[in-house]
């Protein structure tokens, strides 16, 4: 964790936008070349990652963890969670969907379940997501999304390993 | 019989709690142990329960074992990052400790160390993950073989009164496929909300995969029933408790408390899918026989037939 304490955000972004730019902003041939050209020049890696960290941390209280689980949170930071659980929320949640430790804020899975569900995307909170790795905050998510060096953040397959698939 | 046995077989299983003292002595453990060892099939030893530090879950588990009780250690995320928690997995395998029980832990705020690091660099699904996969597939979370691989029966808990209430029979089904094989509940005093996350579970099929005990809890007092609405995360109690429990004098309120535990197993039952009950009665252990015998299962787990009455 990072010195700045986690505490749940509510996405700024409505679900339906968030999924639609979703499709938009998948890794295509484009994108990985665009990618590839950012991160053979530190600046340009510097200036990119900066970017994004004043686009998602407004939006979603990002804090920059690096292995973004937005798409398959209901575009809820998971990292919000005081907890940081990226798997569901824990049972503490108050019966007005407030978090435990922050009773004045709601849940971000309360958040994340209803999105998602609005959206026809509950199936999405059955994943399974690795626990990450502490070494890659800081790092831009959208560069590592479009090089396909974060496809093994979560998985389906209940017999795979939970060690990272890299 | 062990308590993975006592599921598989598909008798009705009884766990209870105990909480390790705050102090350098299992004295106290190994006597309510041995209070509790011919009633229930295995007791929980509590991991600094509350965030309070207390003596280790598995230095507790040990003084347990050595009474001939099974213990469930309890495993939280809070304290330790995933080195310790693979460490710790193995320590008890080798010990004998069998049963352990997952769970992502209070948040230290609510504890006696409230500036302390929260470290939850696992959750609970993750680590219920890494520990099948250590007693599977013999490798650690880094990949490195193992050997011998732990043996161990994984327990989960799953709160089933807390929003986002349709997605909890979900997460125990997420539990379910990182590795649980028995959860344990909140304390469950509304049976009917409870009876409806069950029709969830076995609709998805998970009371075949896993053994559900259901959390019971003896209310001693209104006032410990007030502590626990006001003071224990993520526990609902209705009105019609408090109502029960104000409607006799103060000095009868230990023996409703028994009374009410009870029919709530009853009636815990008779709801299909239900593996057995959790007894939640830390610090009021001498209450288990007496709820036990009310709720007409019987007092020797010896005695007690593979259908439990």
């Amino acid at each position: 964790m990072t010195a700045a304490s986690p505490v749940p955000v509510h996405p700024r972004l409505g679900a339906r936008v968030a999924y639609r730019l979703q499709r938009v902003l998948r890794p295509n041939v484009g994108y990985r070349w665009l990618g590839a050209r950012i991160e053979a020049s530190g600046v340009a890696r510097t200036l990119f990652t900066g970017a994004e960290k004043q686009t998602k941390t407004p939006l979603f209280g990002c804090r920059m963890c690096g292995q973004c689980a937005l798409p398959v949170t209901g575009y809820v930071c998971p990292m919000g969670c005081p907890k940081e659980l990226r798997n569901g929320p824990c049972g503490g949640v108050g019966a007005d969907g407030s978090c435990e430790v922050y009773p004045e804020r709601r849940c971000v899975w309360v958040d994340a379940y209803d999105r998602a569900a609005s959206q026809g995307r509950s199936g999405d909170l059955r994943l399974l997501l690795r626990p990450i790795d502490h070494r890659r905050w800081g790092e831009s998510s959208w560069l590592n999304y479009w090089q396909g060096r974060d496809e093994g953040l979560w998985t389906g397959n209940a017999n795979s390993r939970p060690g990272a698939q890299r | 019989v062990s308590l993975r046995e006592r599921l598989a077989s598909g008798g009705f299983a009884v766990t209870a709690e105990i909480s390790p003292p705050r102090g350098a002595s299992t004295a106290q453990i190994t006597k309510t142990a041995e209070s509790l060892k011919d009633w229930v099939d295995a007791v929980n030893v509590t991991d600094n329960q509350g965030s309070n530090v207390r003596l280790a879950s598995w230095a507790g588990s040990l003084a347990v074992l050595k009474t001939g009780l099974e213990p469930v250690m309890q495993m939280t995320c809070r304290d330790r990052n995933r080195i310790a928690l693979q460490s710790d997995l193995l320590g008890a395998s080798a010990l004998g400790i069998r049963n352990i029980l997952v769970m992502t832990g209070d948040h230290p705020k609510f504890g006696d160390h409230p500036g302390a690091r929260p470290v939850f660099d696992l959750d609970s699904v993750q680590l219920l993950w890494t520990l099948r996969t250590m007693r599977d597939q013999h490798v650690l979370l880094s990949g490195r073989k193992l050997d011998p691989a732990p043996d161990c029966f994984l327990g989960a808990v799953e709160n089933p009164f807390a929003p986002p209430v349709p997605f909890r029979a979900e997460r125990l089904g997420k539990k379910i496929a990182a590795g649980a094989q028995f959860v344990q509940t909140q304390f469950v005093f509304d049976v009917p909300v409870f009876g409806r996350w069950m029709e969830q579970v076995r609709d998805l099929g998970l009371h075949e995969q896993c053994g559900i005990l259901a959390g019971v809890g003896a209310v001693r007092s209104v006032r410990a029933l007030e502590y626990m609405r006001d003071h224990v995360p993520g526990v609902e109690v209705p009105d019609d408790v408090f109502r029960r429990l104000r409607s006799v004098p103060p000095d009868k309120s230990a023996a409703e408390g028994v009374k009410l535990a009870a029919e709530i197993i009853q009636q815990l039952g008779e709801i299909p899918g239900v593996a057995g009950v959790h007894l939640l009665v830390a610090g009021n252990e001498q209450a288990v026989p007496d709820i036990l015998d009310e709720a007409g299962i019987r007092v020797s787990k010896e005695l007690r037939g593979t259908d439990g009455r």
